[in-house]
């Protein structure tokens, strides 16, 4: 059964943690900006988005790959970039509609998310659940929750506001 | 790796910059943040220098651990001579400037001398240059940042700002990151103002190394988990530091009307739940699970649709309690507009506090105020002052000057109704029925603080035996400690066990929120020893870091009774011995602080410390800690 991360930008303080985990666990180092992940802000308007690769099913970077350095992997469902063909082009990094494919200056090469091989950090160290990795059989019902949870609220409105006029 | 980073010597004066390594033995020694600061600060400012002038030293420090995987670990230290007090001048702050700083390749910086002209600094891997800010003067602190990154087309640039009240030399300015991060107290902001210097802005893509990164990745886990599951935390991760207010209110511990009461009636407006209905959601520091920074959109009058962030507990006593206030719009419009100016919010609230006491007394009068109405509860003067001592307009530029400037200015008795020690004034929290939280404010090295050695956890009615586990850790104390946070005896101890804690994770660079501050099982001496050798590899037991941390407060001491500190300034405003409480529970009301009893308190203290009666410490002490040859001008 594969999994897939999940973010909920709602959900995100903005720590960067993410971003320190990434770094350490691919590039044994602390360096946010090494990250797979990146959380972009607005920090004066208050807006935070998580951009993580999303590990598209018709995937961009792989269409766009002229050397097909690009692949699935069939236990985590991960894109996966194999070095040893990729000729640093970063094509793909144009490809992602997300901004998602990174570049990592030191090794001058291309980056992007592996799953950590089926243990994504970013989710193992998010407190607050604004990433988390969860089986896509339940991705439907966890949105189908949310929106429910939210129309919800709209009828217990709408339904107080009616017995309050009488 | 992380101990590589430099330290940076920035002559405004002269417009020049050197660089150097820091020495191993120096970072065992005082480790970083603080405690480096304070080296640097007794070393690099000439005794009795005036703390608005060139002779003062800016001085910005990252904690030991910032930016590895320790848990929120995000502080930035700054320090210099307090243009409020004249004595230590210091102050941190979280955000996320610190690790940026440490990404560009510096620990340390020390600034002097004067810029003929507005000037930032930018830092950027491994290289410093003096730039022009004509064009950030006058903005506030967060328009200053969003300037710098235009300028410099780098949206990932952090810096630590000052705003109008830092360029217009208000004494209680504050250095300020992100929305609302502030090194708030002791006025570092008028130390940069006075030096042209309206920015430090860092953007750096230098690996921090990690001495043993799968470890560390799974004790940073470890350590989340000890830190989240404490109920205090979860309660942060909701109200932030505003949850204090819903029990210390609720007990009686908050001065009211500047200090006519105890607790204010009638303030469901300023409780946090009903300010949690504004709130949008919370924001964390770097690498910090507590998030515990408020997200808010003001709605309604002239700051409409404004975003911030906040507010802290503190602001709840600066704009509400304290100035006779119940109303959160004036707590959330207050607590944006300090941030904008880049002024304590604690010292400005105290200081409009105090004037409506003046004004109810007679001691002001509407001549005095140009007009202004000081009554108490008067929100829409409140706010008013704020704007007037940023702008040091009308009766704000007395105000501006802190209590004993001002007081010395208004004259008659008003200095009586001063709530201050050494110049500072105290948080909106009223130690009458707490010996120990008394202590502590009379002893604090940057006056009346609650941030330097507040033993909070004395509230807690914690069984003697969780005490002597905290408290007998890790440095052995046989002596006596109770439950009862009435009792004067055993406070000197914890007090001084505070002092440590909280000056470690100064050092380090950690928040006070993941330490034994608000909740009795957060991490300890002996989690930051591991972290630093997974981090670091420095090998530093807990009884070393403790070491560190009284090196750090001992320092403070020195320079404090370097620029002419004594024994009668650990003291309380007179309305500590002499009006009891009138409010609260019963186990508050009725209480005042006897005058005898702290009298032995304070000489238990200064002989736990092995200071002398008149507070110095004594020769052996510094011996023991190595610091008999200071300044010793190794940095």
């Amino acid at each position: 059964m594969s999994k897939i991360l999940v973010i909920d930008h709602e959900k995100c303080t903005g720590c960067r943690l993410c971003e320190l985990v990434c770094s350490v666990k691919h590039e044994r180092v602390s360096n946010p900006y090494r990250a797979r992940i990146k959380i972009v802000k607005w920090e004066m308007a208050g807006k935070i988005i998580p951009v993580v690769c999303q590990q598209c099913e018709d995937a961009p970077c792989m269409g766009v790959c002229p050397v097909n350095a690009l692949s699935r992997n069939a236990e985590t469902g991960a894109v996966e970039i194999d070095y040893d063909v990729c000729i640093g082009c970063r094509m793909c990094m144009n490809a992602c509609p997300f901004g998602a494919m990174g570049y990592d200056w030191v090794n001058s090469h291309v980056i992007k998310c592996d799953l950590c091989g089926g243990d994504p950090q970013c989710a193992r160290f998010c407190e607050t659940g604004a990433i988390q990795y969860v089986e896509k059989a339940t991705l439907g019902a966890l949105k189908q929750r949310k929106g429910a949870a939210a129309l919800a609220e709209v009828m217990t409105k709408v339904s107080t506001a009616y017995s309050e006029a009488g | 790796m992380a101990l590589k980073r430099k330290i940076a010597y920035i002559d405004l004066t002269n417009r020049t910059v050197k660089t150097a390594s820091i020495p191993i033995e120096l970072r065992k020694k005082f480790l970083g943040g603080r405690g480096l600061d304070m080296y640097l600060l007794y070393n690099h400012m000439e005794p009795g220098a005036d703390a608005l002038g060139p002779g003062n030293v800016a001085l910005v420090s990252a904690g030991l651990l910032v930016g590895t995987l320790a848990s929120a670990s995000a502080r930035i230290h700054l320090a210099g001579k307090s243009p409020l007090t004249g004595f230590i001048g210091s102050a941190n702050c979280g955000g996320f400037f610190a690790p940026e700083m440490r990404l560009a390749g510096f620990d340390h910086l020390v600034i002097k001398g004067k810029a003929d002209k507005p000037v930032y600094l930018w830092i950027h891997n491994g290289d410093i240059e003096i730039r022009d800010a004509g064009h950030l003067w006058g903005h506030n602190a967060q328009d200053s940042q969003t300037l710098i990154r235009e300028e410099l087309g780098d949206d990932d640039i952090q810096s630590l700002t000052i705003g109008v009240a830092g360029e217009n030399l208000v004494r209680f300015s504050c250095v300020m990151t992100s929305m609302k991060n502030a090194a708030g107290r002791t006025g570092i902001g008028a130390i940069w103002g006075s030096k042209n210097l309206k920015a430090v802005a860092a953007r750096g893509t230098m690996d921090i190394g990690i001495a043993h990164p799968e470890e560390a990745l799974d004790y940073n886990k470890e350590i989340i988990t000890q830190v989240t599951s404490a109920k205090v935390s979860k309660t942060m991760q909701k109200l932030g530091t505003m949850f204090i207010w819903g029990t210390t209110n609720t007990t009686g511990l908050v001065r009211v009307r500047n200090f006519q009461s105890n607790q204010i009636p009638h303030a469901d407006d300023i409780e946090p739940e009903s300010i949690e209905e504004e709130m949008i959601g919370t924001a964390g520091c770097f690498g910090c699970q507590v998030h515990c920074r408020g997200r808010y959109f003001i709605k309604g009058g002239p700051y409409s649709g404004t975003y911030a962030e906040g507010p802290e507990y503190t602001s709840l006593g600066a704009f509400g309690a304290e100035v006779g206030c119940t109303s959160k719009q004036t707590v959330l419009v207050g607590n944006h507009l300090v941030n904008s100016y880049g002024m304590d919010t604690l010292e400005t609230g105290s200081m409009i506090a105090w004037a409506m006491e003046l004004f109810e007394k007679g001691i002001l009068t509407e001549k005095d105020t140009n007009g202004l109405d000081l009554s108490f509860g008067n929100n829409d003067a409140v706010i008013e002052a704020v704007n007037q001592i940023a702008h040091r307009e009308g009766i704000g530029d007395i105000l501006a000057e802190g209590p004993l400037r001002a007081a010395e200015k208004i004259g008659q008795n008003s200095i009586q109704y001063l709530i201050h020690v050494k110049g500072m004034s105290n948080l909106h929290s009223d130690e009458r029925p707490t010996p120990a939280l008394s202590l502590n404010i009379a002893t604090a090295s940057r006056g009346a603080d609650h941030l330097r050695s507040r033993p909070a956890i004395d509230l807690y009615h914690l069984p003697e035996k969780v005490l002597r586990k905290i408290f007998g850790n890790p440095v052995p104390y046989d002596g006596p400690l109770t439950s009862d946070f009435r009792d004067y005896e055993g406070k000197p101890w914890e007090v001084i066990w505070q002092e440590m804690c909280y000056g470690a994770v100064d050092c380090l660079g950690i928040c006070k929120y993941h330490t034994v501050f608000l909740g009795p099982n957060m991490p300890n001496f002996d989690e930051w020893s591991k972290l630093i050798y997974l981090n670091t590899g420095l090998e530093l037991s807990p009884k070393d870091i403790w070491d560190s941390a009284e090196r750090c407060y001992t320092l403070e001491k020195l320079f404090n009774l370097r620029e002419g500190q004594t024994r009668d300034m650990d003291w309380l405003p007179d309305r500590y011995f002499d009006e009891p409480t009138d409010k609260g529970l019963p186990v508050v009301r009725g209480r005042s602080i006897d005058r005898e009893k702290f009298t032995k308190m304070i000489d238990e203290y200064y002989k736990l410390h092995e200071w002398d009666k008149k507070g110095i410490p004594k020769k052996a002490k510094l011996e023991s800690l190595g610091l008999n040859n200071e300044p010793s001008h190794q940095l």
